[in-house]
């Protein structure tokens, strides 16, 4: 029975660190566990790919249905971006480079990073939810029995269908990005519509900022639908498993996301 | 794959001696029990006692700790995933509250085993479904989503996708749990009807005593991962074994105490009168 | 959801998908106008590189014909050496003139070529003898300043700086 010398400093500071301990070594086999789980998934990806109607159906899910969210919210960056850029920029007499501007942030960073955080939070959470209420309903536990590999049936064509899917949000952020700088811009401040282009085609690098933003959507891609998967798989199959996986879902990746982001902008973009 | 070809006298399921415990805490010890073939077998007991971890441990989804767990004479945890995947698709199982594939139709989760195992022409199938799906009365139910299905529908017609690929052993988890009495004996009569019309072997895992003695061939009683009783519906109904006596019978108080043990009600009065005073 | 529609719609959303990163590609980038063809190695020497990055521009009459590849200093006569590839298709004399000029007042500083008349002409590995350095804005103030104290001291100092401003 708990009674007062339970609470002595002492033994607060060692429940303290036995925690802080079990808690460290749980994440990192939880760690180890998603790992073995990431190979898993390629090894059974055969299904998904064969069968591509499943990853079909799922990147209509995760894809198609992201895609309000992030036009809108390219739409809205990309016009952030115009007015903002305008009022530094104009105080140099350089309100010329405002292509410049909005199409390098938009390309090498707010593309991919923002489209990726919003597809985490949109995607991502369902993703999750979905595969953990079927484990929490014992689908998954059916599926075994009925000698179909779950992996291969259930996660494998959702982790495909959100890499797919991820670079061509980040894209198409982008690019809704330099259309309202475009808006903003030259219709309605009146930069000139002439240098706002040509500025823009003359400083953007198809090598170093396209095609780097592309692999860093990639990579987004990939950790986001690995987390997503992989907490949804590994979720208490109760009510508030599932959510709690959902709430990291969403919470892990926006911050590996980060990381990740400050990782390959330093690989990339050392030179300049 | 099969060791050696089984004859018919020998029982379908056997569990020799099987010990499993989670971690330290012993789930199941020194269990053994047959299922002969064509037979409908119920595990009885409270919740909580490693009814469901039996099942599992004949579907190959845990591992004994020791003993063996044999199926049509093969070793269950000895098989490598080719070996369980070719024996799980000759087993059906109906999970509590039937686990339907939300995603999917009626239609579709019972064809989902023979989409995925056979390459059967969509023809073949819809024939097939069909049949199963008859067979549970719901037919006329195959285009609903699972969401729309009643709780007892819902077990029909995962009964009918266990029995997609007439399996020749079927295996029930609490399939009376939560059931209007219609419904009850409704999966009552399915499940004997069933199980004789494939030639096939059950086993009922179940604290529902009425509807299962109604319909089963033999009974194991289980209490605290151990078998206390075993025998025939009559059998168990006549034993004397006190914990067996209780259950049968619904009796508040027994072997299955109705106080969670706490300290004598009256000396704690006494404390609390005297610590007044 | 039946799965045609489905299917139309993944259609669809991929189609956009790589139609942004063309228009990315084509329109945003330089991808139209990069050289994607064969180049040459040239190399030229400067007093004062300025602010001349690699990756900068190499122009000659204001096209761009070459990227600036590597900018070291040399140990031996501390000078920048600046190293460069240049489209194949365009072929410059022997005595062409490297500059180092800007673009704009406050824009990028990049490499303009000026081709001389000899017959010969560079080849892969050469380097380019006749270049001026950037010019530098406080080598430019304390020209004039000195100009200025000269002219008012009375002497005519008439020092054309080593430094010719070529605009």
């Amino acid at each position: 029975m708990p009674d007062a010398s339970d609470n002595t400093l002492g033994n607060k500071l060692n429940r303290f660190l036995t925690n802080l301990g079990a808690g460290v070594t749980s994440r990192i086999w939880r760690l180890g566990f998603a790992c073995r789980f990431f190979l898993e998934i390629f090894l059974q990806s055969g299904t998904a790919l064969r069968r591509f109607n499943l990853t079909i159906r799922e990147i209509y899910f995760t894809g198609v249905l992201s895609l309000i969210i992030i036009l809108v919210s390219g739409l809205f960056v990309g016009m952030v971006l115009g007015l903002q850029g305008y009022d530094t920029l104009q105080r140099y007499g350089s309100s010329d480079a405002l292509g410049v501007l909005v199409s390098l942030s938009l390309v090498r960073e707010l593309g991919p990073v923002v489209a990726a955080l919003l597809f985490a939070s949109r995607a991502g959470s369902a993703i999750t939810a979905e595969i953990g209420l079927m484990k929490a309903t014992e689908q998954l536990s059916a599926m075994e029995m009925m000698a179909v590999n779950p992996i291969a049936r259930v996660v494998a064509p959702r982790f495909w269908a959100g890499v797919i899917s991820m670079p061509l949000l980040a894209a198409l952020f982008s690019a809704m990005g330099i259309f309202g700088g475009y808006l903003i811009g030259v219709q309605l401040i009146g930069v000139d519509e002439g240098s706002f282009w040509s500025q823009m085609q003359a400083s953007v690098d198809f090598r170093e900022d396209i095609i780097n933003g592309v692999i860093k959507s990639f990579v987004f891609g990939l950790i986001i639908s690995w987390i997503a998967v992989f907490e949804g798989y590994d979720a208490e199959p109760t009510a508030e498993g599932v959510s709690g996986a959902t709430t990291r879902t969403v919470v892990t990746s926006s911050l590996a996301i980060l990381a990740a982001d400050f990782i390959l902008t330093a690989l990339m973009f050392r030179g300049l | 794959m099969a060791s050696a070809s089984p004859t018919v006298d020998e029982p379908l399921v056997k569990l020799s001696d099987v010990n499993f415990a989670y971690g330290s805490r012993p789930i199941l010890t020194g269990i053994n029990m047959t299922i002969p073939r064509g037979k409908v077998v119920a595990i009885m007991g409270s919740s909580g006692c490693g009814k469901t971890t039996t099942l599992r441990l004949i579907g190959g989804q845990l591992r004994p700790i020791s003993g063996e767990v044999q199926v049509n004479g093969q070793m269950v945890h000895a098989l490598d995933s080719t070996g369980l995947y070719d024996l799980r698709r000759r087993m059906g199982m109906l999970f509590q509250f039937g686990a339907l594939f939300t995603d999917m139709s009626v239609y579709d989760n019972v064809a989902f085993q023979m989409r995925e195992h056979t390459d059967l022409p969509e023809p073949l199938i819809h024939d097939l479904v069909m049949m199963k799906l008859h067979s549970v009365g719901l037919r006329g139910a195959h285009d609903l989503m699972p969401s729309e299905l009643s709780g007892g529908m819902a077990r029909r017609v995962a009964l009918a996708r266990a029995v997609a690929l007439d399996p020749m052993l079927i295996m029930y988890d609490e399939p009376f749990a939560g059931l209007d009495p219609i419904s009850l004996s409704i999966i009552g009569e399915l499940i004997r009807r069933l199980n004789d019309a494939l030639g096939a072997s059950s086993i009922i895992v179940t604290h529902d005593v009425q509807e299962s003695l109604k319909i089963v061939d033999y009974v194991y009683f289980v209490s605290a991962g151990k078998i206390v009783a075993e025998g025939t519906a009559e059998e168990i109904k006549a034993s004397k074994t006190p914990y067996v006596h209780q259950f049968i019978w619904g009796e508040a108080d027994g072997p299955v105490p109705f106080q969670y043990p706490a300290r004598s009600y009256g000396e704690e009065m006494m404390e609390r009168i005297s610590g007044r005073a | 959801m039946n799965r045609t529609t489905i299917d139309l719609w993944v259609g669809i959303f991929v189609a956009i998908g790589l139609g942004s990163l063309l228009f990315l590609a084509l329109k945003v980038g330089n991808l139209a106008s990069s050289n994607v063809g064969e180049t040459y190695h040239l190399v030229a020497k400067f007093d004062n590189i300025g602010g001349l990055k690699v990756r900068g521009a190499i122009k000659s009459a204001g096209v761009v014909v070459g990227r600036v590849t590597e900018i070291h200093l040399d140990p031996q006569e501390y000078v920048a050496v600046v190293g460069m590839q240049i489209d194949s298709r365009y072929k410059f004399s022997r005595d062409t003139f490297a500059t180092i000029n800007t673009s704009g007042l406050l824009g990028e500083q990049y490499i303009g070529l000026d081709v001389g008349g000899d017959s010969e002409t560079l080849k892969g590995g050469d380097t380019i003898k006749k270049t001026q350095s950037a010019v530098v804005l406080e080598k430019l103030i304390s020209q004039f300043m000195f100009n200025k104290a000269a002219d008012d001291s009375g002497t005519s100092s008439s020092s054309s700086s080593s430094s010719n401003i070529k605009k």
